[in-house]
């Protein structure tokens, strides 16, 4: 008896697998491409704009392509799997959407070299049929620092941090700087939850924030969980993260940072086709469109809101650069002097906080 | 590093809100240990609890309709145990830990259409001028319905097993099934309903979780709080008030990392994550001098005929 609802539990478990993949045996000369999220379809944040990456690919090409993805996949040596099998399924280009995706992504691109691969966040493009892409979200964190500096009271900013890898680290000091432009006794409290996507963990940081004084919280995870906490407490400001989470707006989630895979998506997939496609990095802004920012609601007071606009348009056209001289580390060191701004080799490296964060970041 | 921001009345009023799930979970199984069945489908149950709870107060409006729903759905697995294991006389562990499984993806399953959806809110009870009091009133009068119920549970449990009849047979019948069995006491009756309480409260304890404290429903959500309980049951050594000492302890660590964290202590997360482990294993080597502490037919098969 225990022998077969175990079986039951896997053959569960299977099916649901099978379900992600079952467009599978499909026709053969369709081209064929494959999503890995880290999170559900459903988190309302990073996975969500990825998925709608994807559906904006079946929209364009309509029956010239074929999309399959298996949502929640770990970090780690099972997502290997996952990728291996979507190759062997017969993808010809792979969308591995996670930063912890990374040495998966080269080990299987190294045994499938038909196959292409593209791998959100990274840097190690080990083979030349690995791409890597990214968008600038600390642009977006600029505008949201801004914000938060100018509509704190009680001058304290709680940010829920994912892992301390550059991108997070970018957006806090990103945030950070353009915070204490506007309001120099501006403080960052700072949790890490090590996790991407865990409401539960996430919405219990954002408690903790709001009890510890923080009247805004940014976020660096997925989940819209700290936007519930907040709109519990009633006035603290937050911002919608990857996706606009515009279920919260105007209050608490008065602005929010958009994630917008599809043109790159249908881009990479229509350069497939054509037999085009090469080996790359894309790190796109709010220029390019890949980061977006979602309507500043009516919470935000009118100047303010110009100020933010403003600052997304010359940060668009370039004329703006959100690491612009002079900043230093935390230790007093200048790293950009006076009107220097930052590059992108420091940029994509950057393991430290700016002046003026009282913190560590965890080893 | 500034500890003064951790405000210690929120920082002790935050304990309540992470043991709640907790409570109700370990004192479900408390009670199903204590007339002898091990029963590790905690988790399973809680998770199926958070998803029956969360579905059902989205589509009514009703949060305490929701709860009503998690308590149904938890038991309702739970039968399923105890159909595998006082009927079939299959191994406790095993039918166990396949419970947690399926629950896991069970709950998955049904839940896929309420990802992102935001649930009816349940709102705090009113005390009026109580709740103004100095550090008690913030401390205890600020939570919800579910929050003084399990206290209220765990009072009434505690209360049951000591005092009355029915928590002497309870207890006969975990300490000894087959005494119990010829004083004519309906053994595998009494461990069905048992099992039934406990899947009931752990359902709670997910609906907790989905409906109050994140409120939101995602896949696992209740990322191992069902085992953190049954460690809790074995920390209290199967006495209810201590299940309330450790809850609190248990929940407290959760929050306290969070805190020195905002406060800016850099302390490496992954020990207080282990923790509540670390503690039920030495609690583990010191209840071992004395073999009282765990009821004599834990996870032993009852059959009338032996």
């Amino acid at each position: 008896m225990t022998f077969t609802k175990r079986a039951v539990a896997k053959m569960l478990g299977g099916a649901m697998l099978a379900a992600g993949l079952a467009t599978a045996a499909a026709a053969q000369d369709k081209t064929k491409v494959g999503f890995v999220y880290v999170g559900p379809v459903g988190d309302g944040g990073w996975t969500y704009e990825h998925n709608k990456g994807r559906l904006a690919v079946e929209e364009h090409f309509g029956d010239a392509v074929e999309t399959v993805f298996v949502e929640s996949v770990a970090e780690g040596p099972d997502s290997e799997r996952v990728m291996t099998q979507m190759a062997l399924d017969g993808a010809d280009l792979i969308f591995t959407t996670s930063f912890g995706y990374m040495d998966a992504t080269n080990n299987v691109a190294a045994k499938f070299p038909d196959v292409k691969f593209e791998h959100a966040t990274g840097y190690k493009r080990l083979h030349p049929n690995v791409s890597t892409y990214s968008a600038r979200f600390y642009e977006g964190r600029a505008i949201q620092g801004h914000i938060a500096g100018k509509m704190t009271e009680s001058n304290i900013i709680g940010y829920i941090a994912s892992y301390p890898i550059p991108e997070v680290i970018r957006g806090i000091n990103s945030a950070f700087i353009h915070a204490q432009k506007v309001n120099p006794d501006v403080e960052f409290k700072i949790v890490w939850a090590y996790t991407w996507f865990d409401p539960a963990k996430e919405a219990d940081a954002a408690k903790v924030l709001i009890d510890q004084g923080a009247d805004v919280i940014l976020q660096h995870t997925d989940s819209t969980a700290p936007q519930a906490a907040a709109q519990e407490a009633g006035n603290v400001v937050t911002f919608g993260q990857a996706s606009d989470m515009a279920q919260y707006a105007p209050f608490p989630r008065v602005s929010s940072i958009i994630d917008d895979w599809a043109p790159y998506y249908i881009d990479r997939v229509q350069a497939v086709m054509d037999g085009t496609w090469e080996s790359m990095d894309t790190w796109d802004g709010i220029g390019p469109g890949m980061v977006g920012i979602g309507e500043i609601s009516d919470a935000v007071p009118a100047d303010v809101k110009a100020e933010a606009l403003a600052m997304k348009a010359s940060l668009a056209d370039g004329s703006y650069h959100a690491f612009t001289g002079p900043l230093s580390k935390q230790d007093g060191a200048q790293f950009l002097a006076e009107g220097e701004t930052a590059d992108d080799g420091m940029l994509a490296g950057m393991n430290f906080y700016v002046e003026g964060i009282d913190a560590e970041i965890p080893q | 590093m500034d500890l003064s921001a951790i405000n210690p009345i929120l920082f002790i009023a935050g304990f309540f809100v992470a043991a709640t799930p907790l409570i109700f979970a370990a004192i479900g199984e408390l009670v199903v240990e204590k007339t002898g069945v091990l029963n590790l489908g905690v988790e399973g149950m809680m998770i199926l609890g958070a998803i029956c709870g969360f579905a059902t107060a989205v589509e009514t409006g009703s949060p305490a309709l929701g709860f009503v729903a998690a308590a149904v759905g938890g038991a309702g697995l739970s039968l399923l145990f105890a159909f595998l294991t006082q009927v079939m006389l299959a191994n406790q562990v095993a039918s166990g830990l396949a419970l947690t499984l399926f629950g896991l993806g069970f709950s998955a399953l049904i839940g896929q259409s309420y990802v992102g959806v935001k649930p009816p809110r349940m709102g705090d009870i009113d005390f009026g001028p109580l709740a103004e009091i100095p550090v008690f009133g913030p401390i205890l009068l600020t939570h919800d319905f579910m929050v003084y119920f399990g206290l209220a549970l765990v009072i009434a449990v505690w209360a049951t097993l000591k005092f009355t009849r029915l928590g002497l047979v309870l207890r006969a019948v975990g300490e000894n099934h087959d005494a119990a069995h010829a004083l004519g006491y309906k053994v595998i009756r009494i461990r069905i309903a048992a099992i039934l309480f406990g899947g009931a409260c752990a359902g709670l304890g997910g609906a907790y979780i989905s409906l109050i404290r994140v409120p939101q429903w995602t896949e696992g959500m209740t990322a191992g709080i069902g085992w953190i309980a049954l460690a809790l049951v074995v920390f209290a050594s199967w006495k209810p008030l201590r299940v309330l000492l450790g809850a609190y302890l248990f929940g407290g660590l959760v929050q306290l990392q969070l805190n020195l964290q905002g406060a800016g202590v850099a302390i490496p997360v992954e020990y207080l994550a282990m923790s509540p482990y670390v503690i039920t294993i030495v609690v583990l080597v010191f209840l071992s001098r004395s073999k009282s502490a765990a009821p004599g037919s834990l996870s032993r098969i009852f059959h009338a005929s032996s």
